[in-house]
C-alpha cells in the first residue's frame, strides 16, 4: 500500500522529452497566446462597466474592454484557422481548459481598487503599444493587419492609462500610496512579459515574430519615465513570477473561466 | 389611500429635490409668448424664457431619464462576464456603454437647465429622484438579457421616439441619438431572443421564462393608466410628451404581439385577445399594487442596485479628489513658470 507513495524512480529534472513544433503549431500557440491576453484582460475591466469611479471613465474604462475583445475575436478567429481543426473562435474561448490558456499572468490579477486596475493596465498597454507596432511589420500578412489596427486603438489606452498613473502618483497622498502599493503587488508580473519561448524563436526567425528583447527595452523605458512623472517607484524585490507561457497560472484564472465559460458549457450544442 | 392619491405622493416626492417654485415666476405676458412659441412648434433653447413650472417638469424628467439609463447598466452589465460567446459579449459590452452614453448627454442636457449633476446624482444616491422602475428587476438568465433589448427597450423607444419632438431643443436632440441607437438594440435584443426560441429545448424554455417575467413590468413601463397619470396633462400641454400612457401601451401591445407569435412563445396574459373593432387588442390588467410596491423602492433589487451606484461614487471619491489635486498642481506649476 505505502509502495505506491514511493516513487519507484527517481523523477530526473528537465528530463522531458524535447518537443519540437513545427511552424503551424507555433502560429497557433502565439497567436493564441495574444488572444488570450486580450480575452481576459477584457474580462476583467468589463467587470468595472456600471461601477466605475465617474461616468466618463466608466465608459472609457468599458471602451478598452471593447477594443481589446474586438482584437481577441479577430485572432481567435486566425488561431482557428491556423489549426486547421475546425474549432471556431468561441470553440476556443469557451471551451479551453485552464491549463490551456497563455494569457499572461498579468491580465487575470483581480481589479482591486482603480488604482490596481490602472497599473495592470499601463503596463499592458505599454507592453501592446510597442509589441503591436513591431507586429505591424510582420510577414504573416492577418496578423500584421490585426496589429495595425490595434496599434491605432492602444495609442489612446496608453495616453489614458499613463495619464492616470501620473494623476496618481502626483494626486492626493492616498492616491500615491494605493498607486505605489499597486506597482509593489503587480510588478513581480511583468518580467514574464518578454519571455521567448519555442514559439517565439521559430516565428522570429521566419520574420513573424517580434524580438520581446527589444520591446523590453522600449517598455522599461516608457514606464520608468511614467513612474517618475508620477513621483512613484518600482520594487525592490526584483522576483518576477512566472509559469503562463505553459499554461500555468495563478489561481485566479479557474474561476474567471468558470464565470466566462459556464453557459456553453451547460448547454453545448447550443448556438447563441 | 386611492391609488390616484398615492400616485400624486409618489410624483410629488419625486420632484421634492426641486424647490417649489409654484407661482413664484409667473409673468402673464411672457407665458403668453412661450405658448405661442410652443403652438408654432419652435424649440424652446436653454437661454428662453421658460415658466418655472415647465423647467421643473424637464428637470425631474430629463434627469430620471438620465439615471434610468446608468442604474439600466446595472442588470445588463450583471451578465457581460457570462455572455455565452465573443460576438454576444461584444454586444452586451456596446450596449451597455451606449447606455452610460445616453447618461451622459442627458445629464448635460439637464445641466442646460440650471442644476448640476452633483446636485442630480445625490437626489438620486439620496434615493429622492427616481428611474425607470423596470430595472428593479433582477436579470436571472441569459435569456432576460434578450428579453431586455427586445421588450424593455422596445417599450422605451414607444416614449423615446415621440421625445425626438419634445419642445425643449437640447432633449429632443439629445434623444435624436438615443433613439438611433436604441432601436438598434431592440433588434440585437430580438435576435437574442430568435437564438434562444429556435435553439434547443432547454434555451426556448429560458426564453419562454424571460418572457413570463418580464411582459408585465415590460407593460407598467408606460407609467399609470391616463385616468391616473397626474403629471401627463402638463407634460402633452407643454409638448414635452405627445401621446398618452395608455395610447403608446396600446401601441407597444399590438406591435409585440405578432412578434412573440413567430417566436412560437406564449404571451402570460389569459385576457388577450384581437379586437376587430378598435383594431387592437385587449388585455388584462397589470398587477399595479406590485407597480406601487416597486416605485415605492419594495421592488426585488430596489436596494440593490441604489447600493450599487452609491458604492460606485463613493469608491470613485478618491479617484475624482486625485484628479482634481493634480489639475489643480498643474495649474499652480503653469501659473508659476
Amino acid at each position: 500500500m505505502f509502495d505506491l507513495l514511493v516513487p519507484v524512480q527517481p523523477e530526473i529534472s528537465n528530463n522531458q522529452p524535447e518537443i519540437i513544433m513545427n511552424k503551424q503549431e507555433a502560429l497557433f500557440n502565439y497567436t493564441l497566446r495574444l488572444a488570450d491576453n486580450s480575452l481576459i484582460l477584457s474580462q476583467r475591466l468589463s467587470e468595472w462597466t456600471g461601477h466605475g469611479p465617474f461616468l466618463e471613465e466608466d465608459l472609457a474604462l468599458t471602451n478598452i474592454a471593447l477594443d481589446i475583445l474586438g482584437q481577441s475575436k479577430s485572432l481567435l478567429e486566425y488561431a482557428a484557422q491556423v489549426e486547421g481543426k475546425g474549432r471556431t473562435e468561441d470553440d476556443l474561448a469557451f471551451l479551453r481548459g485552464e491549463r490551456e490558456f497563455y494569457n499572461t499572468l498579468l491580465v487575470e490579477q483581480p481589479n482591486g481598487d482603480y488604482a490596481k486596475t490602472i497599473a495592470r493596465q499601463c503596463f499592458m498597454d505599454a507592453f501592446d503599444y510597442y509589441f503591436y507596432s513591431e507586429l505591424s511589420n510582420s510577414k504573416d500578412a492577418t496578423l500584421a493587419g490585426i496589429a495595425a489596427k490595434s496599434v491605432k486603438e492602444i495609442t489612446y489606452h496608453l495616453r489614458h492609462t499613463s495619464s492616470w498613473m501620473v494623476r496618481f502618483g502626483d494626486g492626493t497622498e492616498e492616491s500615491h500610496t494605493r498607486l505605489q502599493n499597486a506597482i509593489d503587488e503587480l510588478w513581480r508580473y511583468t518580467g514574464e512579459l518578454f519571455e521567448m519561448t519555442e514559439a517565439d524563436e521559430i516565428l522570429l526567425k521566419e520574420g513573424i515574430a517580434v524580438d520581446l528583447n527589444a520591446v523590453k527595452v522600449k517598455w522599461e523605458k516608457h514606464i520608468a519615465e511614467v513612474l517618475e512623472t508620477a513621483k512613484v517607484q518600482a520594487p525592490e524585490n526584483k522576483y518576477m513570477q512566472r509559469g503562463s507561457r505553459e499554461g500555468k497560472h495563478t489561481e485566479y484564472l479557474g474561476y474567471i473561466l468558470a464565470e466566462m465559460q459556464y453557459l456553453p458549457r451547460a448547454i453545448p450544442n447550443a448556438k447563441w | 389611500m386611492k391609488n390616484h392619491d398615492k400616485y400624486h405622493l409618489i410624483f410629488a416626492y419625486e420632484s421634492r429635490i426641486f424647490v417649489a417654485m409654484e407661482n413664484a415666476n409667473t409673468n402673464p405676458k411672457m407665458e403668453e409668448w412661450f405658448d405661442a412659441k410652443l403652438q408654432k412648434n419652435e424649440m424652446v433653447e436653454p437661454k428662453d424664457w421658460m415658466p418655472d413650472n415647465y423647467r421643473k417638469h424637464l428637470i425631474r424628467q430629463i434627469s430620471q431619464h438620465a439615471h434610468s439609463e446608468i442604474v439600466g447598466m446595472l442588470p445588463e452589465g450583471n451578465w457581460i462576464t457570462r455572455a455565452p460567446s465573443l460576438r454576444a459579449k461584444i454586444v452586451l459590452l456596446a450596449k451597455v456603454q451606449d447606455e452610460g452614453g445616453h447618461g451622459l448627454y442627458l445629464y448635460t442636457a439637464a445641466e442646460t437647465l440650471g442644476v448640476s449633476r452633483d446636485e442630480l446624482l445625490d437626489a438620486l444616491h439620496t434615493g429622492k429622484a427616481k428611474y425607470s422602475s423596470i430595472f428593479n428587476y433582477p436579470t436571472l438568465t441569459w435569456a432576460d438579457i434578450g428579453a431586455v433589448g427586445w421588450l424593455v427597450d422596445g417599450a422605451a423607444i414607444m416614449n423615446q421616439v415621440m421625445l425626438q419632438r419634445t419642445s425643449y431643443g437640447p432633449y429632443a436632440r439629445a434623444m435624436v441619438r438615443i433613439c438611433k441607437e436604441e432601436s438598434f438594440h431592440q433588434r440585437q435584443g430580438y435576435e437574442s431572443i430568435c437564438h434562444l426560441a429556435f435553439g434547443t429545448e432547454e434555451q426556448k424554455q429560458m426564453a419562454q421564462d424571460a418572457l413570463n417575467r418580464w411582459w408585465w413590468p415590460t407593460l407598467m413601463m408606460f407609467g399609470p393608466t391616463d385616468a391616473n397619470s397626474p403629471n401627463s396633462a402638463n407634460a402633452i400641454k407643454w409638448k414635452i410628451k405627445r401621446e398618452s400612457n395608455d395610447q403608446l401601451r396600446q401601441r407597444f401591445i399590438n406591435q409585440t404581439i405578432p412578434q412573440i407569435e413567430y417566436l412560437g412563445l406564449t404571451v402570460p396574459d389569459p385576457d388577450l385577445k384581437w379586437n376587430e373593432e378598435k383594431n387592437g387588442y385587449d388585455f388584462g390588467t397589470p398587477n399595479w399594487d406590485e407597480f406601487m410596491a416597486v416605485i415605492s423602492g419594495n421592488g426585488p433589487c430596489n436596494k440593490e442596485r441604489l447600493k450599487a451606484r452609491v458604492d460606485a461614487h463613493k469608491g470613485g471619491e478618491w479617484v475624482r479628489a486625485a484628479a482634481k489635486a493634480h489639475a489643480d498642481k498643474k495649474r499652480e506649476m503653469e501659473f508659476a513658470a
